[in-house]
């Protein structure tokens, strides 16, 4: 047997499904929800500088809509996403870095503190 | 005395007979010594000698005996019944490789993707005779040792989807071999890995999942080494990393 | 074999898994959230103290930064979901997702160098 003659008959089982079998996979395909939680942020964002752009009328009113129920409920889920975003990948940086005279915890830990740090200090400033 | 029994429920296959696999259970007595991989034995020794199945050390050093257990890659030398009862367990083949009859995978594919990675020592060009022994640190060793400890049991195929979304994927233990080489000091066969280990089916077809490295029996952790080579690739990539290994050697 | 490259994007996709892990939480916490809500003075956002901010070339280079490599992230991270989700390798899916992201990128900067 070898990969240019695969066996007669061997059965192929299909991938479809293949996320919902497993909770460490259902975790992987929500990290990467993250993503489109992000993305559409960003997309916010830009909006956002776009009607800047346009004057303080049209800005203020892109911050009405900013106000609305659905706006603030979309925004959580997507601070949920965007956390979840920023916990794993802190969880998974030391697998992308080379071993390091330092235990995986203490990067990870590292990463998540410098994360509520500026957490904290973007907040401060806003005060 | 009296013993308890567990139901085993494996995916049965027979090419010759079967369009496609099917379930067969049966009610095996067991005592809290016993691993799933004797279960098995005592199916096939009592109850249905067609049950087909691969095993060998029965220590978790041959890593033949892999089988996915209620969904989980686990090599059924290493998993104990008393952990499964009083729920039934249920027997698979390793998901992501061919079905070729009851719990027995098609290996064949992942042979072809190791003999790629050239998993062997390959020396600096034109070595003088030596006059003794390579020598090597134990701080060179540690750099390698753990990615050597592989015993190509593919939990890690089994455990990876990228390798069940596309069959040509390198996959975890023989990208964690590529590195195990290149990583070793006496090695100077970088080039001769380069091309698979920047192709698109190379560490690139890795999304870091990271189940591999959860399953895998002998702490290998796949994941480390092909997530560590993407800088190396990406580096190779902007003609960086010459400047960083001129020796063509040692990452 | 097919030499990949992917090195480029992953490399931008790094930089910007690392730029919303370490800002993402916290900026949606207070433009979406806080401030809309009143737990941070409305002032904090208004167009006065915004267009002040943003004086500063570093300060728009900045944003300009922050919504790129957030873009370029999220674009790669769904090019991928969708062979996780089992379709087909679209040849037109990169420059799709690739493109959106550089579009938003390009749009940024022009607006950013018109305030």
């Amino acid at each position: 047997m070898s990969a240019g003659r695969p066996a007669p008959r061997a059965y192929v089982r299909p991938m479809r499904g293949w996320w919902r079998r497993n909770p460490y996979f259902v975790r992987y395909m929500l990290r990467e929800a993250s993503a489109l939680w992000l993305t559409a942020y960003a997309l916010t964002l830009l909006w956002g500088l776009w009607r800047l752009s346009q004057g303080p009328a049209a800005y203020e009113a892109w911050r009405a809509t900013l106000a609305t129920p659905l706006a603030i409920g979309l925004h959580a889920v997507g601070l949920g996403f965007v956390a979840y975003h920023a916990w794993t990948w802190f969880r998974v940086m030391p697998k992308t870095l080379p071993p390091l005279p330092l235990p995986a915890r203490a990067i990870t830990a590292a990463g998540l503190a410098a994360t509520g740090l500026l957490t904290l200090l973007v907040l401060a400033w806003l005060r | 005395m009296h013993t308890r029994q567990i139901e085993i429920e494996c995916l049965r296959y027979d090419p010759e007979r079967d369009e496609a696999p099917r379930w067969q259970s049966w009610q095996v007595p067991f005592s809290d010594d016993m691993s799933v991989l004797q279960g098995l034995q005592y199916i096939k020794d009592h109850l249905d000698g067609s049950l087909s199945f691969r095993w060998s050390c029965r220590m978790a050093i041959c890593g033949s005996c892999g089988h996915m257990l209620n969904g989980e890659p686990r090599l059924s030398c290493q998993a104990f019944l008393r952990d499964y009862f009083p729920a039934k367990l249920r027997v698979e083949p390793l998901q992501h490789f061919p079905i070729l009859r009851d719990l027995v995978v098609d290996q064949s594919a992942f042979l072809d993707k190791l003999a790629s990675v050239k998993p062997w020592l390959i020396p600096k060009p034109n070595p003088a005779p030596a006059d003794e022994a390579q020598r090597q640190t134990p701080r060179q060793m540690a750099k390698y040792y753990a990615y050597s400890q592989c015993i190509n049991c593919l939990l890690c195929y089994a455990a990876c989807p990228q390798v069940g979304l596309d069959s040509g994927f390198t996959g975890p233990a023989a990208l964690a071999l590529l590195h195990r080489y290149n990583a070793d000091s006496r090695d100077a066969g970088w080039d001769q890995r380069r091309e698979v280990l920047n192709a698109e089916q190379g560490v690139w077809g890795c999304t870091l999942v990271g189940y591999c490295s959860e399953v895998c029996p002998k702490g290998v952790d796949p994941a480390h080494a092909i997530n560590q080579n993407k800088v190396n690739s990406t580096l190779d990539y902007f003609g960086l990393l010459r400047l960083m290994m001129p020796r063509g050697g040692d990452t | 074999m097919k030499r990949s490259h992917e090195p480029v994007f992953w490399a931008l996709f790094g930089a910007g898994g690392m730029l919303s892990a370490l800002l993402g939480p916290v900026l949606i916490l207070v433009t979406g959230i806080a401030v809309p809500l009143g737990w941070l003075d409305p002032d904090t956002l208004s167009a006065v103290r915004l267009q002040a901010a943003l004086a500063h070339p570093l300060a728009r280079l900045g944003l300009l930064g922050l919504i790129s490599l957030f873009m370029f992230h999220g674009c790669h991270r769904l090019l991928h979901s969708l062979h996780d989700l089992g379709l087909p390798r679209w040849r037109w899916a990169p420059w799709l997702f690739y493109g959106a992201a550089l579009l938003a990128t390009l749009a940024a900067a022009a607006l950013l160098l018109s305030l």
